[in-house]
């Protein structure tokens, strides 16, 4: 499989060019990314999942989701929420600025195990990402999967990402549910947490798979309202991240016990993350 | 012995000098205002070489650089393109051939730690992996391990040959130098001497003494299963851990202590990417932008660090990550002891009513 992560340099980025920007929330940016190599950007391919490590050089790199689908490759997508010092430096770029990438690493979601089934996306805030390259996938093979059904809540409307292709979506059958945490002036869709949105429409566990993605309080109480609904631990997929620098396994600090989230992560059943010691 | 030399210690600058003139030679020695104070240096005429006393680091930094550049930088600039600028990357770098002379087993044993993660996937550290193809271990069977040591506990020994070259082998006026590896041999056939039958017997009447040696007390090996289910034991690790310091000491002292950080440093258009020594030890190892910290105290950070050498290591890769060389203790100011910990992982106390 041709990999822009060097086989003889793993910690030598690829050189891209930033596309297009999008301001998606207050605090969270847009980038979509082209390889500036013609030849190494038709060759890109990666997984639903993968990650990408963003660098801006004199400042350090980051790790963020791919968060376009495998199925449209005319950019890599990445969002960002501005939190420590490389998201401050990545939001201070411009549309023609140059950028690093290292990707694709780690893990992906287990398409091809999911095809036949339904699937329920339960996500908060910056969360969506890992879930919305997912979600593209299926709608871009929408015969291969069942129901799909998109639980996702943000603080207020302006927190929601991707606020621009929710048409899209439902347009694609997608059931999505929409939802902030308080009442706000012209917001039509639901009112309440993800957790509680999840108990009201309860989707049946029956031949389906959950996959959530969040802060870590909504991920606590979404997991606690799957169980109750019936979901087994090993319908549930979630995502963890950790502080990274090398990304490929290395440099040891995203570890969970013996598990590196950086290459064997970042997605995990739950039933392997109650195998891992409780260092979460 | 097939290729074995004797080196008397007359010629011992001579033979450095030798070798020092294909490779850059890394030997023990004191400083000259600190002569006890043992660390490995390039050698040099008049260096004050100490093969006899046991140094405070290892030579962990001849193939992992206490800090390295692992890219350099540079923005050029050009008002054509959009951002006004070209930026440069560029990871060329060379590595000369290396000896390390006169460390001790344990200290050439460790690298196998690093063999493991560095080499043997799922990405191959190409720094790494360019000085070890190049460089020789010569280490010096050990005869003078002190309170602090317990490489037999680890599955090692005081004879250890596992990751060396060449052994020396101390004799009363010199020593013979014994090949292990076809590198040993080429690095051999460069010094010293043909050695007599009596120091040929004598080299190996000691390696068998040394090889018989148990150094610390019982196994440190099959620990995985004890460590976690004693993972969740908060009152087992403040007792042990309490008086920790968080000073990082025992990570860097270390030669199995891989734990690194990338950092960029640029000044003006240009700049690098540097590698450098890192330690789970201190609280940013692991602090997240959010605030979060998964290892928020030295409680989770000391439990991670036995855990790593020897639990995760041992279920992932079926060796303990630790040598068994006893700098962490011997150095620790607090006196922590690693060996206690692990040695106390499967205890059961004595539960008074």
């Amino acid at each position: 499989m041709p990999n822009v992560v060097s086989k003889n340099n793993p910690y030598l980025p690829q050189m891209g060019t930033i596309r297009e920007i999008i301001q998606e929330t207050p605090n969270i940016k847009t980038f979509r990314i082209v390889l500036d190599d013609p030849e190494q950007m038709a060759a890109f391919r990666f997984e639903p999942g993968q990650v990408g490590q963003l660098s801006v050089f004199g400042v350090g790199e980051s790790t963020f989701v791919i968060n376009s689908p495998p199925t449209r490759r005319e950019y890599l997508q990445f969002s960002v929420m501005k939190t420590g010092e490389v998201t401050r430096a990545l939001h201070r770029l411009c549309e023609g600025d140059p950028i690093g990438v290292r990707a694709p690493l780690g893990n992906s979601f287990p398409v091809e195990a999911l095809k036949g089934k339904d699937i329920l996306f339960v996500g908060g805030g910056i969360g969506m990402a890992p879930l919305r390259t997912l979600l593209l996938t299926m709608v871009d093979r929408r015969e291969e999967f069942g129901d799909i059904t998109v639980i996702y809540g943000a603080r207020s409307p302006q927190d929601l990402c991707y606020r621009y292709e929710f048409d899209q979506w439902r347009a694609a059958g997608v059931n999505l549910v929409l939802t902030v945490d308080r009442e706000f002036p012209g917001w039509e869709e639901r009112v309440g947490f993800v957790p509680t949105v999840l108990a009201e429409e309860a989707p049946s566990p029956y031949n389906r798979v959950a996959i959530t993605c969040g802060p870590p309080i909504m991920i606590k109480f979404v997991l606690a309202g799957l169980k109750e609904l019936g979901y087994e631990d090993d319908q549930i997929l979630t995502t963890l991240e950790r502080r990274m620098k090398c990304g490929i396994g290395l440099c040891g600090r995203c570890n969970i016990g013996d598990t590196y989230v950086c290459v064997d992560g970042p997605v995990f059943s739950n039933t392997q993350l109650r195998q891992m010691v409780s260092e979460l | 012995m097939e290729k074995a030399v004797f080196l008397p210690d007359t010629e011992l600058h001579e033979a450095l000098a030798a070798l020092s003139a294909d490779a850059q030679v890394w030997v023990p020695a004191g400083d000259a205002s600190k002569p006890d104070l043992v660390r490995f240096q390039r050698y040099r005429p008049g260096l004050s070489v100490r093969l006899d006393a046991r140094s405070l680091v290892s030579a962990k930094e001849v193939l992992f650089p206490r800090s390295e550049a692992l890219l350099r930088f540079v923005k050029e600039k050009d008002l054509s393109v959009p951002a006004g600028h070209r930026l440069h990357v560029d990871d060329t770098r060379t590595v000369p051939p290396a000896v390390v002379f006169g460390c001790r087993p344990c200290d050439a044993r460790g690298f196998l730690t690093f063999d493991r993660v560095f080499l043997q996937g799922p990405y191959r550290d190409p720094y790494y992996a360019e000085r070890r193809e190049k460089t020789t271990f010569v280490s010096l069977v050990c005869r003078d391990a002190d309170g602090a040591c317990f490489c037999s506990a680890v599955g090692s020994g005081p004879a250890d040959p596992q990751g060396s070259d060449a052994q020396l082998i101390a004799l009363p006026d010199g020593y013979v130098l014994r090949a292990i590896t076809q590198r040993g041999a080429a690095l051999v056939e460069k010094i010293g001497r043909g050695p007599t039958a009596e120091q040929i017997q004598a080299a190996r009447d000691m390696l068998d003494q040394a090889g018989r040696e148990m150094v610390g007390e019982g196994s440190l090996t099959a620990m995985d299963a004890a460590f976690r289910a004693r993972f969740q034991d908060a009152a087992f690790w403040h007792g042990h851990i309490d008086k920790c310091l968080s000073c990082g000491l025992c990570t860097f002292v270390c030669p199995t202590c891989y734990c690194f950080t990338i950092t960029d440093e640029a000044r003006g258009l240009s700049g690098e990417r540097i590698r450098s020594w890192d330690a789970c030890m201190f609280p940013h190892f692991t602090l997240e932008a959010s605030g979060h910290n998964p290892r928020p105290s030295k409680v989770e950070r000391y439990r991670n660090r036995v855990g790593h050498k020897f639990s995760y290591f041992v279920s992932k890769y079926g060796q303990v990550a630790c040598c068994g060389c006893g700098r962490c203790i011997r150095h620790c100011p607090v006196s922590v002891d690693i060996r206690a910990v692990v040695r106390d992982l499967p205890v059961q106390e004595e539960v008074h009513a």
